[in-house]
């Protein structure tokens, strides 16, 4: 077990670093000098020069991606060009709203998802199942931003439990926060909870297949009990690999839920960033954004080895 | 009163009769054997004792077991009597353990979902069963998981499982097909000790009549959802009266007749051939270690001879049968078909390719679904430089469906229209329609039903002699390698250990390996083969 954790670590590492590479590289190609972006057409060519320097355009291509790289190591992101100030607190401002909004809907869709593919799978074919195949093809059809206003026009104008957009922050309480996120987590989690219940749907209903359901009936357990002692945990592999993409896309994903609500998270910064030319901001949140799942994509692995001990073995 | 009594049991799922009528009973301590060909309910009548039966069956009759119907009965008492009073083992022994569990676990459920004692007295029964069905807790901990048994030995726990609580009855579905001979030797004992041991009841359902013979005290042969007939072993050995079971025997033991095999030449030459696989590595910077799956194996194949290849599964003959077709390079020694290599500068020689051609086992997954047969048997024209176009190809198309038994007009269907058996002859089609020299069986008519594959093994013979063929025949079963070759070898952990003509190998094996598997194979009684 150890073993592989440590093979999943390295290979971590090395896709990190690869990923670097590639993103470093693809923002040098894309057109536009920050500097001259900043000054304007007519800025002088000294004024042009200093700016250049004090941004650190000024050394050559591997200089700039060391210096980027070990920067970013440190926790120096750099500065905004657009808005001067440094990047890390930028993205940390944005990623305390965006990180709790991804875990909190990800642990609605899962909790969501779970008791209704189980309940689905066990009862295949008939109505319970028919009606649970129905809600959840309407749950992936409908786009999540629709779920958004119907819930701000329930919730927020016509109930008044909730606020219908902005976030209180963290400073007044944990409630205070976790309250402002609950109408946008509920609205992201929705669509989520149907792809993943029907994954759990046909992840058990192949598992309930297998020579080893039948022979968990013929020791005598019932349909239910073997459903829950043999089923599920065999069930998990598809179902975590399906949790491990929707936290990605949570995470960055959520650009127009974060809109509609008027959240300040990640992937309204990037959307600014790169109206700006925000060059170094982008690159930030692309490089912070590949390692969250990477991350994640490591302790999915994790997860699957905690699962199933034929791939704990197999190192 | 019968420990199990079955009477005028019919089923049908979802409106398809299966089961007609069919009565059956056995005695604490007493082995049933159910047998007969694929379809004929003999699966179908185990799981109806169970009440596992699959979705839309309907069953009327009556099935009491130790004293307790158990069709109709409600769910929650046949839970309590699963696994308590009945066992059952399966087939499939590869997927029969649940994966993420440990076989301690496993064993163990069985004690505890019956609440038949406390959990660490559940522990050491599940140590006793285990050590009971030879896999002693010193050598195999409760805490392995299935992966890292053999088949046999995850058999073996199946069968743990299955007597944990003392069942009255055990039921065991083609317990040993899925095994090797010297396994299946292995498990049919320890099934018989555990019946004389806790006078259980064993209701055996198998294909294998030989096993059967051997095995049981009771035979009852089904054919198409009835019982045709039934009686003790023996009296039903030596009086068999109804014609499905004569048939069955005899096909059982069927023997072909070979023509004689031409003046020795060579046209397949195998010299000193080894075939590595890599391991992964299991440390960072250190060389991978190799597995060598075939050991330096040489032989000679002569036109017109029809030799057998025989060994236990992981001996090294499926590697060895790829690399002959050349569907994987060697990493040491020659393989020659008529002087010519079969793999030269890292690719398949085409033009020995088209020498040779191929049946494998699974007359279900060899066959593309989506085209017609026409398609499917003309598939090796591409080895050809000029394929033959149409009416040419047309005639060639309905000559080699004639020649294995079906009609032209069989070429615009699709493969899901044919039975196991007509798959089979299609794939034979496919082979011979190049008019190649050799062709490989891969363990060819394993899948088949008796009475089937004594037709298919005919053809074999038939066509050897037709076409001036030669056959490698790659097969794990004995009695059929025995009846279809002039020579066999046997291979055992990647070496061939023995050769010889087929008759004198099997009559006086010399190595111990090759006396070990024969023993190990049950034998067909010969009043069988003697009534006609």
């Amino acid at each position: 077990m150890l073993r592989y954790a440590l093979k999943r670590l390295i290979s971590l590492a090395l896709s990190l670093a690869v990923a670097s590479v590639v993103i470093f590289a693809v923002i040098e190609v894309a057109p536009g000098d920050p500097a001259s972006f900043m000054l304007g057409v007519n800025a002088q060519p000294e004024t042009l020069a200093a700016l250049r320097a004090e941004l650190g355009l000024d050394v050559s291509r591997p200089q700039r991606y060391l210096n980027w790289v070990s920067g970013m190591l440190a926790g120096d992101f750099g500065t905004s060009y657009s808005y001067r100030t440094p990047v890390a607190q930028m993205v940390a401002d944005r990623l305390w709203v965006s990180l709790p909004l991804a875990l909190y809907a990800l642990t609605l869709s899962t909790l969501i998802a779970f008791p209704v593919g189980i309940y689905a799978a066990a009862r295949r074919g008939k109505p319970g199942d028919l009606a649970v195949m129905g809600a959840t093809q309407l749950g992936i059809a409908v786009p999540n931003f629709w779920f958004a206003m119907m819930l701000v026009l329930i919730f927020a104008i016509n109930l008044r439990w909730f606020n219908a957009g902005g976030f209180a922050g963290w400073d007044n309480g944990l409630w205070a926060g976790l309250h402002s996120l609950t109408l946008p987590a509920i609205a992201l989690a929705l669509p989520q909870a149907a792809i993943l219940a029907r994954v759990m749907r046909s992840a058990l209903l192949d598992i309930l297949g297998e020579d080893f359901m039948r022979t968990a009936r013929a020791k005598g357990l019932s349909r239910r009990q073997a459903l829950w002692r043999h089923g599920v945990r065999n069930a998990l592999i598809p179902v975590l690999t399906i949790i491990g993409l929707q936290f990605s896309f949570l995470l960055a994903g959520s650009i127009i839920i974060e809109q509609v609500f008027y959240l300040p998270g990640l992937g309204r910064l990037v959307f600014q960033a790169i109206s700006a030319r925000d060059l170094i901001v982008v690159e930030s949140v692309v490089m912070l954004l590949v390692f969250a799942v990477i991350t994640v994509n490591f302790l999915v692995d994790l997860a699957y080895a905690a699962v199933d001990p034929r791939l704990r073995s197999r190192t | 009163m019968s420990l199990l009594e079955i009477h005028n049991l019919s089923l049908s799922i979802h409106g398809v009769p299966v089961l007609d009528q069919v009565s059956l009973s056995i005695d604490p301590g007493e082995v049933v054997a159910v047998t007969g060909e694929s379809g004929s309910g003999k699966s179908m009548t185990a799981l109806a004792v169970m009440q596992l039966l699959p979705e839309g069956a309907v069953a009327s009759g009556s099935v009491r077991l130790d004293g307790h119907e158990v069709l109709n009965s409600p769910e929650a008492e046949m839970c309590a009597l699963r696994g308590a009073t009945v066992g059952m083992v399966f087939q499939e022994p590869m997927t029969a353990l649940n994966p993420v569990k440990t076989i301690g676990d496993q064993v163990m459920e069985t004690i505890l979902i019956h609440k038949a004692m406390p959990r660490d007295a559940a522990r050491t029964r599940a140590q006793e069963v285990l050590t009971r069905v030879g896999l002693p807790p010193e050598k195999f901990p409760l805490d392995r998981y299935p992966h890292e048994l053999s088949g046999g030995q995850r058999q073996r726990v199946v069968i743990a499982m299955a007597i944990a609580l003392r069942p009255r009855l055990l039921i065991a579905d083609e317990p040993t097909t899925a095994l090797d001979v010297t396994t299946q030797a292995q498990i049919l004992d320890l099934l018989r000790g555990l019946v004389t041991e806790y006078g259980m009841g064993l209701l055996m359902i198998t294909h294998d009549l030989a096993v059967v013979a051997n095995m049981a005290d009771r035979i009852v042969v089904m054919q198409k959802g009835r019982v045709v007939e039934t009686g003790a072993t023996d009296h039903l050995l030596a009086n068999m009266q109804h014609p499905y079971t004569r048939m069955l025997f005899q096909a059982s033991g069927h023997r072909v007749a070979l023509p004689a095999p031409p003046a020795p030449a060579p046209l397949l030459e195998v010299r000193n051939v080894v075939r590595d696989y890599r391991l992964p590595r299991t440390r960072l910077f250190e060389k991978p270690g190799h597995h060598r799956a075939v050991d330096h194996v040489s032989f000679t194949l002569n036109r017109g001879e029809r030799l057998g290849l025989v060994g236990e599964s992981g001996c090294g003959k499926s590697t060895l049968t790829r690399a002959i077709l050349g569907l994987e390079e060697v990493q040491g020694g020659h393989i020659l078909l008529d002087g010519q290599p079969v793999f030269t500068g890292h690719k398949p020689n085409l033009a020995v390719r088209r020498k040779m051609q191929v049946v494998f086992q699974d007359p279900f997954g060899s066959f593309n679904p989506r085209h017609r047969v026409a398609r499917l048997i003309t598939e090796p024209f591409h080895l050809l430089e000029t394929p033959p176009t149409g009416t040419e190809r047309q005639h060639r198309i309905a000559e080699m469906l004639t020649t294995v038994g079906l009609s032209p007009d069989d070429a615009g269907k699709y493969i899901h229209e044919f039975s196991g058996g007509q798959r089979q002859r299609i794939a034979i089609a496919r082979a011979l329609i190049i008019r190649p020299e050799l062709i490989l069986f891969d363990e060819a008519v394993s899948a088949l039903d008796v009475s089937v594959r004594a037709q298919i093994l005919d053809l074999l013979a038939e066509l050897c002699a037709a076409y001036d063929l030669t056959y490698l025949f790659i097969s794990h079963d004995l009695s059929v390698v025995r009846t279809i070759t002039d020579r066999v070898m046997v291979m055992q952990a990647g070496r061939i250990v023995e050769q010889g003509e087929t008759e004198r190998v099997f009559a006086d094996p010399q190595h111990p390996y090759t006396q070990t598997l024969i023993q190990a194979v049950p034998k067909l009684p010969e009043i069988g083969q003697g009534a006609a």
